[in-house]
């Protein structure tokens, strides 16, 4: 090809000179590819794209460059970025022509930006004002293209300055902008969900549209949106049958028609949708049936696409509440798939049969002799098809086949396959000859589920069979041990140095040195080495000369960290005790909190240095400030809280936090002295307080509990403190945002009190049943909580009996009212950083809406209603002695303009959320 | 959702890359060559999926190719699209490729070659944001399409032909001097044109 392209190109100058200046720009385009398409070595490439890249630098810089050459510049630019050159220095030029360039440079430009700046990057800040101006152009093609990449690069943060634009446009007369509007509303949902729910109503509305493009890209959104929660849009699936009937019946212009099919792709995502939706529901199923009977009739033409159409009908009819008649249809449909000389319908054919065994494990059986020929076919997609078709038909009888013929092919074991491993002999040498041919190849997560099944075992049952994998690795490690991959020798290093001390027949020196000898191996990776190092530091002492003599030959490793491991090896060898206290036999507790930095953390805090934000949270903090200057005073120290822990009592609570995110610690136990207030040292009120941190005196109690000992835990302090609670919050809020004095504290003078590991508790005592109180702090807002936990009790000395609880909390168990008044909430309004808006449905349905309104949501969620003033009306709250969160609230038309302030990033969100929720159920 | 849509040649030169999920630059490189290697292997006869790369996102994503002579077509794609889709919506991309680029009436690939990418790097990513628009299909209609890519090119024809220039100047070198040059050069690059569309 390469020859044709070079020869046609010695054939063009001839064209171009008949051209004018026009063709002399394109001279340099038309110069750079040619040269790469000559080019014969990546070397040569390279100083080619070199010399281009800085004579465009040169190009961009001259003053008398011209749009026009921009142009031409620019898609220079994309085409070495292609080739994987950086060209980054052009970025700016390119947001430059996307802002001041005619519509065809800006063409170039956006396109350029698109294919340079990802979501993250700051140059897109440059950006929102052009596309702002754009997407009010009265130029379709200028609003099409600030669509376009609006729904291509624009991050998060970015997405409230364009979406009213990009909402006003789901009403524009013309059709393709509709169809990009929606799209672009279907991404900012799939980024920030959020953002955009109340323009649900509108969805509905492009879903109606009389354009069947714009019909077809709303479905986009419906199908996320049902594929998220099912049942909220079951009243829909009439609408969905009718589209789908319509389709099938022509009434679509025939401008939509391909290979005489209508509309295949939205017929597509109609069974999908329909799918979704008749799933596990009988009633809503009915509804379909006659149009999925219709579909798979239709759908016989023969055309790859008709068998596209075909496979989503199968899949919906196994999907939805199943009805006889169609389930044998579909049936037929998948043999002729599986049956099919066409491959690529094979393919798909195997996996319909994937996704139907499991609804239906016979019909594999009627496909056997094709399965068993597509294990043998030459085409590896297939066989591996058809090898999850196989895991999916695993059972204790065939495993061991099954096993065999996954091993045969591609070493591809699911490791969930060998739960129904008959014996431990036989999983440990299947595991062994997976890691041994699959090595590398396995996915990151196998070695770790494997390690895990052996570690989790019960020491008894197990035993056995981490006996027989020590057994069995040291005989793989006597062979030959060169050619096995990395992860196979760090399993086995691991296991050896974990469980060698069970087998007793075996010589530690031997395990030493076998792991040495893999030490030695040049094809040994360092991260290998690092596994067998770890693993020699646990086999247990004795064996002081062997350690000392790897220590010396490693401590002059090139590499650091072994280095380091070795110092750490030659030193816990040498000094027994510091090993007893590193390395417990058995033990295995991590302080995931790091509460041994909290001494440290408190001393840094105290020194002035800013609280610790993790990198979510700092990345939203940076996010783009929309509001005029005037408002962004500097932003107040967020809260900050540090466990103290005491050491564990006699009566030990433990309980064990977890949010719905990956986030630790969701809620912090909050007890520490705070001394430091936002206007200074606060001494008055700890003071007088008793010394909150002596837990022995009121733990008392549990030794002298004759009967059961009743523990409530209590999301939030007893009723009789929610008025000092008030009172505390009108008391503290004049002191600022930051300022998260333990309300709770104030509860101590309440008789009889004690601090736990961090908790301030409230046990009362009375005969034979104590109540204890805890206050739970949420920290960072998350929409639910989950909290478990275990009470421990003595009935008689030496028996310790112990019960689990748990319970679910949301944030808006965490609510609180904050009683200011309109002056206090002005100022502290103008303190808080970040801010959500959105429109809130408003309640009609008596005299006055707003008052209704907010009056429903006082009810719902505890918030503080400071002021209404004609359509406008100003709430506060805080979170449960956390953070406070104000709303300003405003009629706008049918709808409550709600726009919520908060120090903590995440609050306003969860709040809003539960306001929606709490005005939805009104 | 569609991650990225690559289009390289038989050597593996990309001629059009788009990724619609963010990679670094080096990474992307990388995803080419890997999907390169795993496409450029396979035979014609087997199917035009692939699964489980290792690159872009692990077992959750497939590569849906087209081999049209000396380019191919991969699209990387989540299990959320329909493979038969994307595998015709490819068709469609070239059929619509062949209308803008050759201006022909019988809606073809047959005419379009490697030479007209090379060229027109920036119109080929204009046609694809008419179809595709942040990895989502926008639009299935190709007279829709053709449109509005006809739309664009009218406005750039009536600034004065910068564009219009080479696009002309190649249909016509092509028209030209091809059918003489392989005879010159090599017979096995006859094949610059596509015998038949369908490898159904």
């Amino acid at each position: 090809m390469s020859d044709v392209v070079e020869k046609t190109l010695t054939a063009l100058p001839g064209l171009f000179e008949s051209q004018t200046g026009a063709a002399k720009i394109t001279n340099r385009l038309r110069q750079l590819i040619k040269s790469i398409t000559e080019l014969t070595s990546k070397h040569e490439e390279e100083n080619l794209i070199k010399r281009e890249l800085s004579a465009i630098k040169e190009q961009v810089s001259s003053p008398n460059t011209t749009m026009k050459q921009m142009r031409e510049i620019m898609v220079r630019a994309m085409y070495c970025e292609m080739l994987g050159y950086d060209a980054s220095f052009t970025y700016i030029h390119a947001i430059k022509l996307a802002q001041q360039g005619g519509v065809l440079e800006k063409r170039v430009g956006y396109l350029a930006v698109s294919l340079f700046l990802n979501e993250g990057h700051e140059l897109l800040l440059l950006l929102v004002n052009t596309v702002l101006k754009d997407l009010q152009s009265t130029n379709l093609i200028e609003v099409c293209m600030a669509l376009t990449v609006v729904a291509q690069v624009f991050p998060k943060d970015m997405i409230p300055a364009v979406l009213p634009l990009v909402e006003d446009k789901l009403s524009h007369p013309k059709e393709i902008i509709r169809r990009k509007a929606v799209l672009a509303l279907y991404k900012f949902y799939l980024i920030a969900p959020n953002q955009v729910q109340h323009i649900h109503a509108k969805f509905c509305k492009a879903l109606s549209d009389k354009d069947p493009g714009v019909m077809a890209s709303s479905l986009h959104i419906y199908l996320q949106l049902i594929r998220e929660s099912p049942d909220s849009y079951k009243d829909l699936t009439g609408s969905f049958v009718t589209i789908l009937k319509q389709v099938l019946g022509g009434k679509l212009p025939v401008d939509f028609n391909y290979h005489s099919v209508p509309a295949p792709w939205l017929q597509i995502q109609l069974l999908r949708i329909l799918s979704l939706l008749g799933k596990e529901d009988q009633s809503t199923s009915e509804l379909m049936y006659e149009v999925l009977d219709e579909s798979l009739r239709r759908a016989e033409m023969n055309h790859n696409i008709t068998y596209a159409i075909l496979y989503e009908c199968v899949k919906a009819v196994y999907t939805i509440h199943p009805k006889a008649e169609l389930l044998e249809k579909a049936a037929r449909c998948i043999g002729n798939f599986v049956l099919s000389p066409k491959i690529n319908l094979k393919y798909l054919g195997l996996k319909a049969l994937t996704y139907v065994v499991q609804h239906d494990a016979k019909l594999a059986l009627q496909h056997q002799m094709t399965i068993i020929e597509c294990l043998d076919h030459s085409d590896f997609t297939i066989k591996r098809e058809t090898l999850e078709l196989l895991f999916r038909i695993t059972n204790a009888q065939n495993v061991t086949v099954i096993v065999e013929k996954m091993l045969d092919f591609l070493c591809y074991v699911p490791i969930k396959t060998l739960t129904f491993a008959p014996d431990n002999s036989w999983f440990i040498q299947t595991m062994n000859d997976v890691f041994s041919i699959g090595g590398d190849l396995l996915q990151q997560d196998d070695p770790n589920n494997f390690l895990r099944l052996l570690a989790e075992g019960k020491p008894e049952e197990d035993d056995q069979l981490r006996l027989y994998a020590v057994e069995s690795y040291l005989t793989v490690l006597k062979g030959h041990t060169s050619h096995l991959p990395q992860c196979f020798l760090q399993v086995m290093s691991w296991v050896l140095g974990e469980y060698a001390h069970l087998q007793e027949s075996v010589d530690r020196r031997e395990v030493i040195r076998l792991l040495t000898q893999l030490l030695d191996q040049r094809s040994v990776s360092s991260e290998t080495r690092v596994w067998i190092l770890s693993a020699l530091t646990k086999i247990p002492e004795g064996q002081t000369d062997l350690i000392l003599d790897l220590a010396e030959s490693l401590s002059s490793s090139q590499d650091t960290v072994l280095r380091q491991q070795a110092q750490e090896l030659r030193h816990l060898s040498q000094d027994s005790q510091l090993r007893e206290w590193v390395l417990v036999e058995n033990s295995c507790a991590v302080d995931s909190s790091l509460s041994f930095l909290d001494g440290f953390v408190s001393e840094a805090l105290a020194a002035g240095a800013a609280p610790y934000k993790p990198p979510h949270q700092r990345q939203e903090e940076l996010s783009l400030n929309l509001e005029p200057y005037s408002f962004s005073l500097p932003v107040s120290l967020s809260s900050c809280s540090i466990t103290d822990r005491q050491s564990p009592t006699l009566l030990s609570v433990s309980s064990g936090l977890s949010g719905n995110s990956a986030e630790l610690s969701t809620l912090i136990l909050e007890g520490v002295k705070r001394v430091w207030g936002k206007d200074g040292y606060l001494p008055q009120k700890e003071a007088t307080a008793p010394p909150v941190d002596e837990p022995s005196a009121a733990v008392q109690p549990a030794s002298q509990q004759e009967a059961a000992e009743r523990i409530e835990p209590r999301p939030e302090p007893s009723t009789q403190n929610q008025d000092k609670q008030q009172l505390a919050s009108s008391l503290f809020v004049g002191l600022g945002v930051g300022s998260s004095v333990s309300l709770v504290r104030k509860l101590f003078y309440d008789g009889f009190t004690a601090s736990l590991r961090g908790n301030v508790m409230d046990c009362l005592e009375a005969r034979s049943t104590s109540v204890c109180h805890y206050a739970l702090l949420m920290d960072d807002p998350h929409t639910n909580v989950s909290l478990t936990g275990t009470v421990s009790y003595q009935t008689q000395p030496g028996h310790t009996n112990t019960l689990p609880f748990s319970g679910t909390l949301s944030t808006a168990d965490f609510i609180r009212p904050l009683v200011v008044t309109t002056e206090e909430y002005g100022k502290l309004w103008l303190s808080l950083s970040h801010d959500v808006k959105q429109n809130l449905k408003l309640l009609t349905d008596a005299g006055d809406p707003l008052r209704t309104t907010l009056n429903a949501l006082k009810d719902a969620l505890q918030l503080h209603v400071v002021d209404i003033i004609g359509s406008e009306g100003i709430v506060a709250c805080r979170l449960l002695s956390g953070a406070p969160c104000l709303l300003h609230c405003r009629v706008n038309g049918a709808a409550l303009a709600m726009w919520l302030r908060s120090p903590h990033p995440a609050l306003p969100d969860f709040i809003l959320y539960h306001c929606q929720r709490a005005l939805a159920h009104h | 959702m569609i991650k990225a849509i690559l289009i390289f040649n038989n050597h593996g030169k990309p001629r059009l890359i788009r990724f619609y999920q963010y990679f670094a630059e080096d990474m992307q490189q990388q995803i080419i060559r890997e999907t390169f290697h795993l496409v450029s292997k396979r035979d014609d006869n087997v199917c035009n999926f692939l699964e489980g790369g290792s690159l872009i996102g692990g077992s959750d994503y497939k590569l849906i190719y087209r081999h049209y002579a000396t380019l191919y077509f991969v699209f990387c794609v989540d299990s959320s699209e329909s493979e038969l889709g994307i595998l015709d919506l490819i068709q469609l991309i070239c059929f619509v490729f062949g209308q803008v680029f050759v201006e022909t009436l019988d809606k073809c690939f047959e005419n379009v070659c490697e030479l007209d990418l090379i060229f027109h790097m920036d119109k080929v990513h204009y046609i694809l944001q008419e179809v595709v628009m942040g990895g989502m299909v926008l639009e299935t209609n190709m007279n829709e399409i053709v449109a509005q890519v006809e739309l664009q090119n009218r406005m750039e024809k009536s600034e004065g032909g910068l564009s219009g220039a080479p696009a002309r100047a190649v249909s016509a070198v092509k028209n030209m001097n091809l059918p003489e040059i392989p005879r010159n050069i090599n017979i096995g690059d006859i094949n610059i044109k596509v015998p038949s569309l369908s490898p159904f």
